[in-house]
């Protein structure tokens, strides 16, 4: 749409803001990304999403659309002639909805518990956050997307947390491959995709992250 | 088999919203109502993931999850659209009934479970929600304008759970002087026909809840 003026207000390891950078990409969206500070966070971030101050922020011309599962659908709804995310079907929709809930509701929560818990308390998180991949593992089924033949909703939901799977592997020294090998066959083929590749971010920077964090938050 | 069934239970906010979309619209169900102490087959057959209710049963298939099964709801049967049309105003809808399950509704039953002396933060951070989406209200007649929509079914809690769990808990915190416009919007909302006509009975719910409240472990 020409004259569309689209802003991201992002962090670069977020998988939140991967979410919506990815569907920007699939959509073609010319965009401006804005990093922001999450430690110092700048007026146009409190302006923009006063209730939660977070981001993904997706700014288009001037109005922002706040939480990044709200704004993969808006921008699906928006730039609806390229790409759908989601399916036409009710039905089907009310299943991709179901599952990227799923994904909202579990994998961040139980991954951070890797990664800010030790001893009993991280063994159990490691044991959720397998079962909970196993379940994702068979929706997927032999599918190459959640979504079916394309990239969609789902796949956009999950993807971006690939890029934390190093980092959760190594704190928690366990190895999802060996739990899931199908799921992160999965992941590696979505990293085949320039929309998905350009998205994420390198698992060794994201370590470095956490292991900052985790500092700061006196976990060790 | 009837077309529409809904698994539901007589005092879940959740199960009534998904009643009070279906009856917005004029669609006929079969409501099966469901022993949460003692879960049925049925039940965990079509929602083994959460094993929760409401499930919405459409032609055998289930919908799980009150937001998703209100947007499948919405999606199916035109009529009385629950959901905006615009892009950006649907974004908003789902921003607030987000707001309202994630922030507004926990922060409220934590108040409720809690011994009277451990209340006091729990009180300032469920007033804090609740003043954000009073601001929401603004000078509109419901959430969705002139007519009941979306944010005003997610809302039922506020509409009057809030109510009977206040007196159940010897709680009060919202009242007119410190939510002149949240309660004018209650007034209104539970003297709607559809809202009125399913809603539990008060002294029900209360009694219902009073003991769990002062047991302090149940949860919703």
């Amino acid at each position: 749409m020409a004259g569309d003026q689209v802003t991201l207000l992002d962090f670069w390891a977020s998988p939140f803001g991967m979410r919506v950078r990815i569907a920007l990409a699939e959509k073609g969206v010319k965009y401006e990304y804005s990093e922001q500070d999450l430690r110092n966070k700048s007026a146009l971030l409190l302006q923009m999403n006063p209730v939660h101050k977070k981001i993904p922020v997706l700014v288009h011309n001037g109005k922002p659309v706040c939480e990044s599962l709200i704004i993969v659908q808006y921008i699906d709804e928006v730039w609806k002639d390229k790409a759908p995310l989601l399916p036409s079907d009710p039905y089907q929709r009310a299943q991709s909805r179901f599952w990227a809930d799923f994904v909202d509701k579990k994998i961040y929560d139980i991954g951070r518990k890797i990664w800010t818990t030790k001893g009993d308390d991280q063994e159990a998180a490691k044991k959720d956050f397998i079962d909970c991949l196993k379940l994702l593992e068979g929706e997927l089924g032999d599918k190459p997307y959640f979504g079916g033949e394309t990239i969609g909703y789902v796949d956009i939901a999950f993807v971006p947390f690939y890029s934390w799977f190093h980092a959760y592997e190594t704190v928690g020294n366990f190895n999802i491959e060996a739990e899931c090998p199908k799921l992160i066959a999965y992941c590696k083929s979505c990293l085949q995709k320039e929309s998905v590749s350009k998205s994420l971010q390198d698992p060794q920077k994201v370590y470095d992250f956490i292991v900052m964090l985790r500092k700061n938050l006196g976990v060790e | 088999m009837a077309e529409v069934k809904l698994l539901g239970a007589w005092g879940s906010p959740f199960s009534r919203r998904v009643e009070m979309a279906l009856k917005l619209k004029g669609i006929d169900y079969e409501y099966i109502e469901e022993d949460l102490a003692n879960k049925s087959p049925l039940l965990l057959k079509y929602n083994p993931i959460h094993k929760k209710v409401p499930v919405l049963l459409h032609n055998g298939k289930a919908i799980v999850e009150s937001l998703v099964i209100l947007e499948y709801i919405d999606e199916t049967w035109k009529t009385n659209p629950i959901l905006p049309e615009h892009p950006y105003d649907k974004a908003m809808a789902r921003f607030w009934a987000k707001f309202i399950d994630e922030k507004c509704m926990p922060a409220t039953w934590q108040i409720m479970f809690r011994k009277e002396d451990e209340r006091e933060k729990a009180i300032e951070e469920a007033i804090q929600n609740l003043k954000v989406l009073e601001n929401e209200l603004k000078d509109k007649k419901f959430f969705g304008g002139d007519k009941i929509g979306l944010v005003d079914i997610v809302a039922n809690f506020i509409g009057f759970w809030l109510g009977a769990a206040q007196e159940a808990a010897g709680v009060e915190l919202v009242n007119k002087e410190s939510f002149p416009v949240l309660c004018k919007w209650i007034d209104e909302y539970v003297n709607c026909k559809v809202i009125k006509e399913n809603l539990p009975p008060r002294d029900k719910l209360i009694a219902f809840l009073q003991p769990r409240f002062m047991a302090s472990t149940w949860k919703y």
